[in-house]
């Protein structure tokens, strides 16, 4: 032991060994899943599509653009105020396959189910998954179901797989950011996330709020017909807004500048952040989108936005700037600025 | 919402930076003790808000930065065991033990799971008879009540595959120590309000008028922390040394009673390491001999795993208030959240963290006397 005063002989911590085994925390959307991406799947599967690291890969078959993207799901638990995992498997594929730009057309869906599992639950899961790639305007064409011994699962996993077509014309990437552009939110943040955790075993919780799980696919092709000056559009899900956002200012080498007071948190969500030591701005959306526009498109796009009920609380929350590239950055309601960086991994509930 | 929103109210925390411009004719030294203060001030740049006198500089109340590596170590060490269901607060998976973290036994295999109450911790334990849960206790007096709670349930009902490894700290002795440090450099604390909620201000009082130092009670919202700020300031240009009460919402004289009788009853006053800043005499709690079967240091025998630590993390002067994070060589360069050196880059409420994720831009620099250079706070 040592005496308080002895400076000197203080006591510092270690460095952790190099990750060699996969840890949660690679799963969250923040940068430890940027550096599993590129420091396995990247450095061998690299290409230039693959390369761009957009929600969609966009590729030139005969004629047509095609925009094709894949998805798993996971969630726990399946079933949850908002949605479950069918609805959700098809709103997160149509809206990758939107932020593309692209008209989602057709989904494939595959099923790994552990042995054991509720026919009854997985009919209610495959109804689900009907009704919202009807709601969405997309069928599902093809599928695989594999069954895994009891405990070798976790219930129930699907992964969706979808194609559409882009318009010749137009390219969304979040590398076409640049100073002077205008960033939107298509509504309140932070739904997803938060119906998920105040459902999860352990957390005695009880909340009316409800998943914000939606396809944005309509909401995108009203805003295409409003304006074609998008940069970008991101749809915030793991990893929240702050992770989206981070990523454009670093693909972009531009700096990002938000305004606090202009980001909608509803009343309860905010309530349950403040309770958990949880920031919105990190916390799941499933259907919410952020656009990069012009600034002098910005106002009609909000307009079109607030036209369709899913983009009614649309608005700027921030703008491109030149300065800080790479970097998001804060104007807090006392004028002050600070960085909203992006998260390791998962946000952890603070102790007190 | 109610009793936030007002003390975030933009006019009203500009109105008390404008008054403590006004009364600050010479420079000061304060320290806010609980790192939930600091991530305040770091979120909403408070101390950018402050005169170029009036210095802040952060304390050490961040329970998971100043958690043992042995406790961190020993936790690692029991979740490795096949019977065991080791059970924590979120934010202590991430911070590195000498050689492993709670997330990388968790994906070694471990049964490490998240808690929001330790209560949780007793019905995990209730449900899988055939286990043993341990749940690492750790914190101040703010957590200390319920963890206390925990370990009474379960002697009550007679769990006997509960136990908790315990880990916890008191603020009053900390504050002692870092005033009879030869290196102080503190004039005024703002002292931590959940934790007075709990305890009360008496011993805060006795702090006071054993070191002729102003202490105000505070909030943890921008318009607490200022109100806190400008209180210390009127009080030392006037040469004078009080205890305060700024968070009176939430804080009374004599704390909360019963909290306090359901510690005495399980913890009793120990001497405790602290991480980064050592032994600190009577600033721990550690179960009484009651509640000895409850104890996963006696019940898993556990030896003092004692490690040897490289140099270049400098936590302990951060967590004394000697040094900023920035100060560090290492800060944001081969120490970061990912890859945190010592423990205030883990948790949210570490200092480290909080420069590391709300003011890693800041460009301009000035000297101080402690190391190379701090960020310019203007």
């Amino acid at each position: 032991m040592r005496a308080h005063n002895s400076i000197a002989a203080l006591i510092c911590p270690t460095p952790l060994p190099a990750k060699d085994a996969v840890v949660l925390g690679h799963g969250s959307g923040g940068k430890l899943s940027a550096e599993l991406i590129r420091d396995v799947f990247l450095r061998s599967l690299n290409n230039p599509v693959l390369n761009r690291l957009d929600d969609q890969a966009i590729v030139k078959i005969g004629g047509s653009r095609l925009a094709f993207t894949t998805d798993s799901f996971v969630v726990k638990p399946l079933f949850f105020p908002g949605g479950d995992i069918g609805s959700l498997a098809v709103h997160g594929t149509v809206n990758d396959l939107a932020m593309g730009g692209a008209t989602p057309l057709f989904l494939s869906a595959a099923f790994i189910i552990e042995e054991g599992f509720s026919i009854n639950q997985l009919r209610r899961v495959v109804d689900s998954m009907h009704g919202a790639a009807e709601a969405a305007g997309v069928e599902i064409v093809t599928g695989d179901t594999k069954v895994v011994e009891k405990g070798k699962g976790d219930e129930l996993f699907v992964t969706t797989t979808g194609i559409g077509i882009v318009p010749e014309d137009l390219i969304l990437s979040a590398d076409r950011a640049r100073p002077g552009d205008k960033v939107l939110l298509s509504g309140s943040i932070a739904e997803h996330g938060i119906a998920i955790l105040a459902q999860r075993e352990g957390l005695e919780f009880e909340t009316a709020i409800q998943s914000d799980s939606a396809a944005l696919n309509a909401l995108v092709a009203d805003m295409l017909l409003a304006s074609r000056e998008i940069r970008c559009m991101r749809d915030p899900t793991r990893g929240g807004v702050s992770s989206t956002l981070n990523e454009i200012a670093q693909q972009s080498s531009v700096g990002i500048e938000l305004e606090e007071t202009s980001i909608p948190v509803r009343e309860e969500v905010r309530g349950a952040c403040e309770l958990l030591g949880l920031d919105p701005l990190y916390v799941a959306n499933e259907g919410k989108l952020i656009a990069i526009v012009a600034p002098d498109a910005a106002e009609d796009v909000v307009r079109a936005m607030r036209r369709n009920p899913i983009g009614a609380a649309a608005r700027i929350i921030g703008m491109v700037r030149e300065d800080n590239p790479g970097t998001v950055t804060m104007r807090t309601p006392l004028g002050t600025t600070r960085i909203v960086d992006m998260l390791a991994g998962d946000q952890l509930p603070r102790i007190c | 919402m109610k009793y936030l929103d007002e003390y975030r109210d933009a006019r009203i925390a500009l109105s008390l930076a404008e008054d403590i411009a006004q009364s600050a004719v010479r420079p000061w030294v304060l320290m806010e003790i609980c790192g939930g203060q600091t991530h305040t001030i770091m979120r909403y740049g408070i101390d950018e808000l402050l005169p170029k006198g009036v210095e802040l500089v952060h304390g050490p109340g961040c329970p998971v930065c100043v958690t043992p590596l042995e406790t961190i170590d020993k936790a690692v060490a029991l979740a490795s065991r096949p019977e065991v269901i080791l059970v924590s607060y979120g934010d202590m998976l991430r911070v590195p033990g000498s050689r492993s973290d709670l997330f990388g036994a968790r994906a070694m295999g471990a049964d490490v799971r998240v808690a929001y109450s330790p209560t949780e911790a007793v019905k995990i334990a209730r449900s899988n008879p055939a286990r043993k849960v341990v749940f690492l206790a750790i914190g101040f007096e703010t957590t200390a009540p319920a963890n206390a709670m925990a370990a009474w349930q379960a002697r009550r009902e007679d769990l006997n595959n509960f136990s908790m490894l315990v880990s916890h700290v008191l603020v009053p002795p900390a504050i002692r120590a870092l005033m009879t440090s030869e290196n102080n450099r503190v004039q005024g604390f703002i002292a931590p309000g959940h934790v007075c909620t709990v305890m009360g201000c008496r011993q805060y009082e006795e702090l006071v008028r054993d070191f002729g130092v102003p202490i105000v009670v505070g909030g943890f919202e921008p318009v607490d922390l200022l109100a806190a700020i400008l209180a210390l300031v009127k009080q030392l240009e006037a040469g004078e040394a009080k205890l305060e009460n700024q968070y009176v919402r939430s804080v009374s004289f004599q704390g909360n009673l019963p909290a306090q009788q359901i510690m005495a009853e399980v913890f009793e006053v120990g001497d405790q390491n602290w991480r980064g800043i050592g032994m600190i005499p009577r600033s721990g709690l550690h179960l009484r001999e009651e509640y000895a079967a409850f104890d996963a240091d006696r019940i898993f025998q556990l030896s003092e795993l004692t490690v040897d630590e490289p140099t270049e993390c400098i936590s302990a002067q951060v967590l004394q208030g000697l040094c900023k994070p920035t100060d560090c060589p290492a800060f944001g360069l081969r120490c970061t959240p990912e890859n945190p050196l010592g423990a205030p880059m883990v948790s949210t409420e570490g200092a480290c963290a909080a420069y590391y994720r709300y003011r890693r831009y800041a460009p301009a620099r000035e000297e101080t006397e402690c190391g190379p250079t701090i960020p310019s706070l203007r």
